[in-house]
């Protein structure tokens, strides 16, 4: 078998089933200059063996040029499919082709570049003024939440398509920015499209470990290193090294501070159905528990009323886990007081597969929430 | 003529194949990461759950979660997974023998029963229903008690659990009849990975075998689960069919197991047998790989399950010692 092997090595055969057993079949991916040499050697020892693929190239190629084509439909708004996932690419372009057709509305804001040194993006909806009271809202900070990336996309759209006919959204717009992060961890994105579906963290490296990545929800300034957080840098819940280590969540940091007069501060991940205030790296309530409570009782109670999905309301650490270094509260204790956690569909079901013909209700749903916190934030100006 | 089926967990040190590469998956023989370390309660804080018990806390819902997967164990089948609704009453108090018990007042639907639904368009499948979770069956009211054992190494939780009305919900015997008859010929040798795939995708044909190893894959939740954990099973990786021997259709699961407190996901490799008496399918035989230390400890389990007949709606589950004679495969 050893000299078998030695063999197939130098012929550079490329097997795409493991395990040999005289039962199963064998596949093997033949580099056409070693074709004739492997069938005659098949032959030779009286190997049964049949061609499935003629050729493999070909038909990378045609699933390459489909995809190119697929990406270029998606160009247009109106012919964006909501109802599907993206990759990085198509999403970068629907934001460009969004702003294209807004351009009165919605500038895309280069916040600076993820660890890959892959570009990170705010939409900035604003009519105006001059660093107006604004409502951050992000979604996909863990990667492998496609919910989250997929239903910003919708609701991006839908702020857009809104403006100037919603009465509620333009008043809003009237008074306020939104920012609206589509896709917060790029590089873990892209990871969970090449590589692993379940990728959660950024992709940074880090000296005295092979393993990558660090929680971006896990490496905020609060609490930092404390209880629901990892030190272990092969962790999915690894806080790293000190607090905004990652470049992805000091870009953030650095556009807050900067900004100085954001009023609301909402952060969207899945799954669980859940809606929740801070904190998660204590569980002692925040001075302002009964009106972030009730503003996300009141939330709810407009999602659950479009497809009656059952969502909860709570601080992180009572209603989910203890959770140290989250972004919530972070930026509640920097004084943004509505500072709230979406964690949407499912409930365990699907998780984070959730198919993609519940995108848009999802977002559907999620925007109604996502709405009246945020009529609410310009209803309380403080 | 067989009236019930044995349902044998058992640990098993077969080496299967590595995993996949160029990813952070932890070093794997069999499953992959040693069994989750139940994360140490940090604080005096989330161990304040002593008395009546929010129920839409953490707490309630991860012993609701325990309940449910001991529920699949025994109701589970290709046909039918149940999934937690709602908590309605909980609370939870601390026992002379040292370990916590949770007592649980709450509702579970069968996910299992939305299958019929569940490829229709999105606009189809939500304009005729205002409610989401009624597309997934009528739901069920359930009680039960949750032991959580403290001792210094982990050991299974305990769960005595009533569920009204069990033996009224439509049974799923022809579909498993059929499913069996299916798959127990000489020439089936299903194979396949990712379910759902990417996009959350599972064909119709893939449906009873991403429920049957959602219940494999509630044994090992159930073992593992304690008051820090709360499992799902989020993806099945691989569903390879082994060659059945006689009357056992015989399946290899390796799923992957999500933990919402530590958000890591664990492999698991199952072995599922599944025993037919002329009735039903009956599940199931389940082997668990470990890898780690755990692989020394093969004890096995034996759980009996009956079939739902007659007003018997109690779970009679009976759970002997682990220190049966192990039963090692391959």
């Amino acid at each position: 078998m050893r000299v078998y092997l030695a063999v197939f090595a130098l012929l550079a055969l490329d097997f795409w089933t493991h395990g040999f057993s005289t039962e199963r079949p064998i596949d093997i991916r033949v580099p056409h200059s070693s074709l004739s040499a492997v069938k005659d050697f098949l032959k030779k020892n009286n190997v049964p063996f049949n061609v499935m693929i003629n050729n493999v190239q070909e038909l990378l190629d045609r699933e390459k040029s489909e995809m190119v084509s697929n990406a270029k439909m998606e160009r247009s708004t109106k012919s964006f499919n909501f109802a599907a996932y993206h990759d990085l690419e198509t999403i970068y372009s629907f934001m460009d082709t969004l702003v294209a057709s807004h351009p009165n509305l919605i500038t895309k804001v280069h916040i600076g570049n993820s660890y890959e040194n892959r570009p990170m993006y705010a939409l900035k909806f604003s009519t105006g003024g001059v660093n107006r009271p604004a409502i951050w809202v992000d979604a996909g900070i863990h990667s492998r939440e496609w919910v989250t990336q997929a239903s910003a996309v919708w609701i991006a759209n839908k702020i857009a398509s809104n403006y100037g006919v919603d009465p509620s959204v333009t008043s809003l717009l009237g008074q306020m920015d939104i920012y609206l992060m589509i896709v917060t961890n790029p590089d873990g994105y892209v990871f969970t499209h090449t590589n692993n579906r379940m990728w959660r963290k950024t992709r940074s490296v880090k000296s005295g470990s092979s393993c990558r990545g660090v929680d971006p929800n896990r490496n905020w300034d609060a609490g930092f290193g404390g209880p629901g957080a990892s030190k272990d840098p092969c962790s999915d819940s690894y806080h790293g090294p000190y607090a905004h280590s990652e470049v992805e969540v000091k870009n953030v940091v650095d556009l807050i501070m900067g900004h100085g007069n954001f009023k609301s501060f909402i952060s969207v991940h899945s799954y669980s159905q859940l809606l929740m205030y801070p904190y998660g790296y204590t569980c002692t309530d925040i001075p302002d528990m009964s009106e972030l409570h009730s503003v996300g009782t009141a939330a709810i109670k407009e999602l659950t009323s479009l497809y009656n999905t059952r969502y909860q309301v709570g601080s992180i650490c009572k209603i989910i886990y203890q959770a140290s270094g989250g972004s919530i509260d972070w930026t509640y204790d920097i004084g943004i007081k509505y500072s709230f956690a979406f964690e949407l569909r499912d409930t365990g079901f699907y998780g984070f597969l959730l198919p993609a013909n519940q995108i848009i209700p999802t977002a559907e749903e999620t925007w109604l929430g996502l709405k009246y916190i945020m009529e609410y934030v310009r209803n309380h100006p403080y | 003529m067989k009236t019930f089926c044995s349902v044998w967990l058992l640990l098993s040190l077969v080496e299967l194949s590595p995993a996949p590469p160029a990813s952070q998956e932890p070093p794997l023989a069999c499953t992959g990461a040693p069994d989750p370390a139940p994360p140490q309660p940090e604080t005096a804080e989330d161990m304040a759950s002593t008395g009546d018990l929010e129920p839409t806390h953490y707490p309630a819902r991860r012993a609701a979660q325990v309940a449910l997967h001991y529920l699949n164990t025994h109701h589970g089948s290709p046909f039918r997974v149940f999934g937690l609704q709602q908590v309605h009453k909980a609370s939870a108090e601390d026992v002379a023998a040292g370990g916590r018990k949770y007592k649980l007042d709450f509702s579970v639907t069968d996910w299992g029963s939305g299958s019929a639904t569940m490829n229709k368009s999105s606009e189809e499948f939500f304009s005729n229903t205002t409610d989401v979770l009624n597309i997934a069956g009528p739901a069920l009211r359930c009680s039960a008690d949750v032991l959580f054992p403290r001792t210094e190494r982990h050991s299974a939780p305990e769960v005595q659990l009533h569920c009204e009305a069990l033996h009224q919900i439509n049974s799923t015997a022809q579909e498993e009849d059929a499913f069996y008859q299916k798959y127990i010929s000489p020439d089936s040798a299903v194979s396949a990975r990712d379910i759902p795939d990417s996009f959350g995708n599972v064909s119709e044909e893939m449906q009873p075998f991403w429920r049957l190893a959602r219940v494999a894959a509630s044994f090992i939740m159930l073992r593992e689960s304690s008051e820090n954990t709360e499992f799902n099973m989020a993806k099945v990786a691989s569903v390879t069919q082994q060659e059945s021997s006689g009357e056992q259709l015989m399946l290899e699961f390796v799923v992957l197991l999500h933990d919402l407190p530590s958000q890591v996901t664990h492999k698991h490799t199952h072995r599922l047998w599944t025993l037919m008496d002329t009735e039903a399918v009956c599940v199931l035989t389940v082997c668990v790989c470990s890898a780690g230390d755990r692989s020394v400890e093969a004890a096995g389990v034996l759980v009996s399950r009956q079939r739902r007949q007659g007003p018997a709606d109690r779970v009679a589950a009976q759970m002997p010692s682990r220190h049966q004679t192990p039963k090692l495969t391959l």
